[in-house]
């Protein structure tokens, strides 16, 4: 597994592709991944800023189950609080460290009271503000002055109240790029708040706006639109998505999204629901989105190995990627299901081409026993995803091919037998309504 | 007394002619009142003078006012045997001339029966029925009557030779809710459960403006028989009545959580649900069925794995439908076999059950006579669906109707342009 990792690292070294990406960070990723279950919190957290930075940290340190990762990160989402002025937030995490890390990681009450105080004095200051530019009827200073309440309370934790403001600062848009930017606004904090609804209508309003958009932006809304449909569990619109993502992306959405994730969520969620060709067409062969690939070579090489059908590294892959995936803040919940997804696709693409498969070769391929890939296979067979049946006593799958003429007369009788009984309960339903109408206007008469 | 003998001088002379039925009629309608007041007394003397099968019309106007009046227990026996007699000589021209009469007897006939509880006696309803149709295609109230005696009696079979007429036209909508009822609940005894279905669900999909008793009753027996037929419950077609759509569920929400519980596939869970809900489908009399709901969660299990495998243990398909032991697996499937379900063969030796695919090669005389008489019968149907649009749409009822909805044409409708080019 080490060489592997070394081989990988090299190849991302080498690749100039993606300058601004910190090769860093992504070397650090790379090792993460590789080691399994031992996460390295901090090259992880750097991938991130803002306050997204704190939250995944939290629910690294709530998901993570060993102590020391658990502490790791409640560590530096301490220091990362300590730089802003959510003094709540503060409250929280030093109630969750408990004292376990010293005296440098207490609740530090003089630091939140203070935080709190000036606070409330800017808060008072804000609302004169916006009296008088309300008093004013200047459009332009109403919506700044909302806009500041907005991010006021967005540093400060209160997620429902900046939503409102910044919603409030719709009606004084005057151009599109005050649009765009309240659009962006409400997005960040949505998708803070996991309200992926309201993501997705401030995605599509954002690119209604007449204007024609900066590359940079159009890339963050794909990202945005992305989580929006991955929320929703519409893969295949999230996959679309995420691979439409420019390169302009780079680290300027920090506070969302980081490109490896693109790469990851965008691969899974492709994996998991493109077909073969559409694969190869808008996945493999995508110049665009090969940038992002190149971060995560393990996503790259899985989507490989699943299109040239080497299975078992694929799910290996897979299998190496999963604890870090469950801990991603975004992607935890569908894991599981993008997983069986993405093997029942590997199954089906295995079975296709054979008349009959030896079970214990398959399940060679897929390391698992034939017992349990029986029981894959009859569920597949059962939702007739596979044209095949199990011979158990010799462990072989066949082909099934229907007889066409057999079929034909089959379904020519049931067609024909289920006709008559519609047609003669049609025939009785309409003279019941007759009747009906021949009782009312006898009743008229 | 005078009247009355008067009156029976009439029906003796004019019943012979048949252009002076009309005229008898009316004296008979007009008399009624005479003849409730005085006919209880007189009846069985005033009978005695005539017969039944000449004289249907006076029999039956005496025979009703008789019958209006209350019956001594003593008098019963009698009296059953004179109905049936009555019924089974009598003219149908005759009777047809006053069904609400004859009616009336049939319905003192059954109540009488069922007091008695003797349904069997009751058969005579059905020569009863045959006598007041006009044709086959139409439902009289005794009917239902009929059915319900049918199943009271247990007797099945006898009710059959009314169910396989097709019923086209109908009085009373109520009529029909119970004729099918019943029809469900007697082929439910006889275990064809499609043509059950069939019954059942035209008393859903019946076009109804309130809600009745008699359809919900329906609906229960009718998700039942869907879940042992085919294990799901269709959703409603777009022609039932939307009252039906909107009502049936909430009255029925035991047996939708049963099929939501089929569903899942899992004998135990399913035995668990019916074991909880026992009172409220035995206070429904449909724990029977339900039981034979559970029962046909095995068949449907072993049928799926016919699908998914050629080959399987029996000690296989006892863990896959959760049966106890491989021996119960073996009688299943034997049974299943037996009743044409499954095509397999099982090898006792090594326990191994191989399931074949249908052997109906559709090649031999009797499928090409199946498959040709079931052309003739389909394509009489759709010359006769042909008829009936015709009809309809010369129908001028229907015709104004129409007209009355759709715009007169005007010039713009014959515009080549369409508008939005414009």
């Amino acid at each position: 597994m080490d060489g592997e990792d070394e081989s990988l690292g090299a190849v991302m070294v080498d690749d100039p592709a993606f300058p601004n990406g910190s090769v860093d960070s992504d070397a650090a990723r790379a090792t993460v991944v590789g080691g399994g279950d031992q996460m390295d919190v901090e090259a992880y957290a750097a991938l991130y800023t803002g306050r997204t930075r704190v939250a995944r940290l939290l629910f690294i340190a709530e998901r993570c189950g060993s102590e020391a990762v658990q502490l790791e990160a409640l560590r530096m989402a301490y220091d990362e609080i300590r730089k802003g002025e959510d003094s709540h937030l503060h409250r929280e995490v030093s109630a969750k460290i408990a004292g376990r890390l010293g005296p440098q990681y207490v609740l530090d009450q003089a630091w939140a009271d203070s935080v709190d105080r000036r606070a409330e004095q800017r808060k008072e200051k804000l609302e004169n503000e916006l009296n008088g530019y309300r008093t004013n009827l200047i459009k332009e200073s109403i919506r700044m002055g909302y806009n500041d309440f907005g991010d006021f309370y967005y540093a400060h934790g209160q997620l429902g109240d900046a939503f409102k403001s910044y919603v409030r600062t719709r009606d004084y848009c005057t151009t599109s790029k005050h649009i765009i930017q309240m659009c962006l606004n409400v997005i960040l904090v949505s998708i803070e708040l996991g309200q992926f609804m309201h993501v997705s209508n401030y995605v599509s309003k954002a690119e209604q706006t007449p204007d024609s958009l900066d590359a940079v932006t159009i890339a963050k809304l794909r990202c945005a639109a992305g989580l929006a449909n991955l929320e929703a569990k519409k893969y295949k619109l999230a996959a679309r998505k995420f691979i439409e993502t420019g390169p302009e992306l780079g680290n300027n959405y920090t506070e969302v999204i980081a490109p490896q994730d693109v790469a990851v969520y965008g691969g899974l969620c492709a994996l998991a629901s493109f077909d073969r060709t559409e694969l190869k067409k808008k996945v493999i062969d995508n110049i665009n989105f090969r940038n992002f690939l190149e971060l995560v070579p393990e996503v790259r090489e899985l989507i490989n190995d699943f299109y040239a059908s080497r299975y078992a590294s694929c799910l290996e892959y897979l299998e190496n990627l999963k604890p870090n995936l469950l801990l991603d803040i975004h992607l935890h919940d569908h894991v599981n299901t993008l997983y069986t997804e993405i093997r029942h696709k590997a199954i089906i693409q295995y079975t296709l081409p054979f008349i009959s498969v030896n079970l214990h070769t398959m399940a060679g391929a897929f390391k698992t026993s034939v017992t349990g890939l029986e029981k894959e296979l009859e569920v597949l067979i059962t939702n007739n995803q596979i044209q095949a049946r199990i011979d158990s006593h010799n462990k072989i799958l066949y082909a099934r091919h229907a007889d066409q003429r057999n079929a034909t007369f089959q379904r020519a009788l049931q067609t024909g037998t289920e006709f008559e009984r519609e047609i003669r309960a049609m025939l009785l339903r309409a003279n019941l309504i007759k009747h009906e109408s021949n009782l009312k206007s006898a009743r008229k008469l | 007394m005078e009247s009355m003998e008067a009156l029976v001088a009439h029906i003796e002379a004019l019943s012979a002619i048949p252009e002076e039925l009309p005229h008898l009629h009316s004296l008979l309608k007009q008399s009624e009142d005479a003849l409730r007041s005085q006919g209880p007394g007189l009846a069985p003397l005033l009978l005695h003078q005539l017969d039944p099968s000449k004289h249907s019309l006076g029999y039956l106007y005496i025979l009703e006012a008789y019958l209006s009046g209350p019956i001594s227990s003593d008098q019963a026996g009698g009296f059953l045997l004179s109905v049936v007699d009555f019924i089974n000589s009598c003219s149908g021209d005759q009777i047809r001339l006053a069904p609400d009469k004859f009616i009336q007897v049939c319905k003192r006939l059954k109540d009488q029966v069922m007091q008695l509880q003797v349904p069997l006696q009751g058969v005579a309803l059905r020569t009863a029925i045959r006598k007041l149709q006009t044709s086959s295609e139409q439902l009289t109230t005794i009917h239902s009557d009929f059915l319900l005696l049918c199943i009271l009696a247990k007797s099945y079979k006898t009710g059959l030779s009314i169910l396989e007429d097709d019923i086209l036209e109908v009085d009373q909508p109520r009529d029909l809710f119970l004729y099918y009822y019943y029809g469900g609940i007697i082929y439910i005894g006889l275990k064809r459960f499609r043509t059950a279905l069939e019954c059942l669900h035209n008393v859903v999909t019946a076009p109804m403006t309130t809600l009745n008793a008699i359809a919900v009753e329906a609906y229960k027996k009718y998700i039942l028989v869907s879940l042992i037929l085919n294990g799901q419950v269709p959703s409603f077609p777009k022609y039932t009545s939307s009252t039906a759509q909107r009502n049936l569920k909430n009255h029925t929400q035991p047996y939708i959580d049963l099929s939501a519980c089929y569903a899942s596939g899992k004998y135990s869970d399913l035995e668990a649900f019916i074991q909880s809900n026992v009172e409220k489908f035995q206070s429904d009399n449909n724990l029977g069925l339900v039981k034979q709901v559970l029962s046909s969660l095995y068949k449907r299990n072993i049928q799926r794995l016919t699908q998914t495998y050629l080959t399987l243990s029996l000690q296989d398909i006892a863990n896959a439908v959760q049966l106890k032991t491989p021996k119960e697996a073996e009688m299943h499937v034997l049974r299943m076999i037996q009743d044409g379900e499954i095509f397999a063969t099982i090898n006792q030796k090594d326990g191994m059950v191989s399931f074949h695919e249908d052997p109906e090669q559709y090649k031999t005389c009797e499928m090409a006579e199946h498959i040709d008489s079931t052309i003739q019968r389909l394509m009489a149907l759709s010359k006769k669906l042909r008829s009936i649009d015709e009809q309809i749409s010369c129908d001028p009822a229907y015709v104004s109707k129409i007209g009355r909805e759709r715009p007169k044409f005007d010039f713009d409708d014959f515009d080549s342009v369409p508008h939005r080019f414009i």
